[in-house]
């Protein structure tokens, strides 16, 4: 790698670690301060978390495609099976382990797509 | 101190527990990652101050290709705002979270990644444990996995055909199960439909590239609306 290639590797992993801080901090410097956050701000940041866990698990499956076989139906069955393995039991560790594993299962056993 | 009497151990020991689950993710992803950009030619010093510095999981997959194909800096800089602008998101909910953290406020907040998010926003911890205490190691454990997975990986390099398909799954499956249970706990459902919904649907209009910042729009005009309705509602009554 030439000296050239090096420094200007350094500036964007600089510039895309600066943005990302700036990102996640944003809503700190404008809100956070002394002052108490403002009522509608406050009130996003209740319903927020109910949100971006529907949008988190959209972005997941972004790269899955429903379209041709097998139709996303692995992280179906899977995202199936951790949701209902959680509405019975409660219990974070079991049903994400139980999830996990289940996927692999079907990814590594059944001849899809 | 002022969390004297507060059970620092106990936090501790909290936090390695719920991150059990990100620490299988963030060593696959991390590997995977490490793999990528060792390919490129970067070695595992650059593995590990890009995942000091960045700690961004899907950002650093896209650096890779920034820095292999020398991407100008404005355009490093936008590619960051389109892949990261979610975490204005996580910032709004945790304002109040996190004040009175004191110094280990700005770490909490640099270190505040989809996952680690995910495990705070909702998370309820006992009377004897001090929660910025708990959010601290969750962070500072979750920065420490994804390190390890990263240089790991970037060390392995492509002369280990090392493959668990599909273990990358765990963290869908973390969001899965705190997905399920927020639905659980409360009985009003509209803000997860109205993110789960704007979201698929932002997906199917921009495409895997460029819904983010659209959905991120729809949600916040869709929660406003939500808002507005229920006032009405309220004044009828």
């Amino acid at each position: 790698m030439t000296t050239e290639k090096i420094i200007h590797s350094i500036l964007i992993i600089a510039v895309v670690s600066i943005v990302t801080l700036a990102l996640r901090g944003a809503p700190f410097i404008i809100f956070g301060g002394k002052r108490k956050t403002p009522q509608f701000v406050a009130w996003l940041g209740k319903v927020l978390p109910y949100a971006v866990m529907g949008m988190l698990l959209v972005y997941c499956m972004k790269d899955v495609s429903f379209v041709s076989a097998p139709h996303g139906l692995p992280e179906l069955a899977a995202c199936a099976v951790t949701a209902g393995l959680h509405i019975w039991k409660r219990n974070s560790l079991l049903s994400i382990g139980v999830g996990t594993v289940s996927y692999m299962a079907i990814v590594a056993f059944l001849p899809l797509g | 101190m002022k969390n004297g009497n507060k059970n620092t151990a106990k936090a501790v020991k909290m936090a390695f527990v719920s991150t059990i689950p990100i620490f299988a993710g963030y060593i696959m992803l991390g590997i995977g990652f490490g793999i990528l950009l060792s390919e490129k030619g970067y070695g595992p010093i650059w593995a590990l101050f890009m995942s000091i510095f960045m700690f961004a999981g899907s950002m650093q997959y896209v650096g890779v290709d920034l820095l292999a194909s020398g991407a100008s800096l404005i355009s490093s800089a936008i590619m960051t705002v389109l892949v990261n602008a979610r975490h204005l998101f996580y910032g709004i909910s945790m304002i109040d979270k996190y004040r009175g953290a004191g110094a280990k406020k700005f770490y909490m907040i640099f270190g505040l990644t989809d996952e680690t998010y995910s495990l705070l926003c909702e998370a309820k911890v006992p009377d004897d444990v001090d929660r910025h205490t708990y959010s601290f190691f969750v962070t500072l454990f979750d920065h420490f996995y994804w390190i390890t997975g990263c240089v790991l990986g970037a060390v392995i390099g492509t002369v280990v055909p090392f493959e668990f398909k599909g273990v990358e799954f765990v963290l869908t499956a973390l969001f899965v199960s705190i997905f399920t249970e927020q639905w659980l706990s409360t009985k009003d459902h509209a803000p997860a439909l109205i993110g789960a919904l704007s979201t698929a649907v932002c997906l199917l209009i921009f495409g895997s590239e460029n819904f983010l910042i659209p959905s991120m729009l729809v949600i916040i005009a869709s929660l406003s609306v939500l808002k507005f309705i229920r006032k009405d509602k309220k004044n009828d009554d």
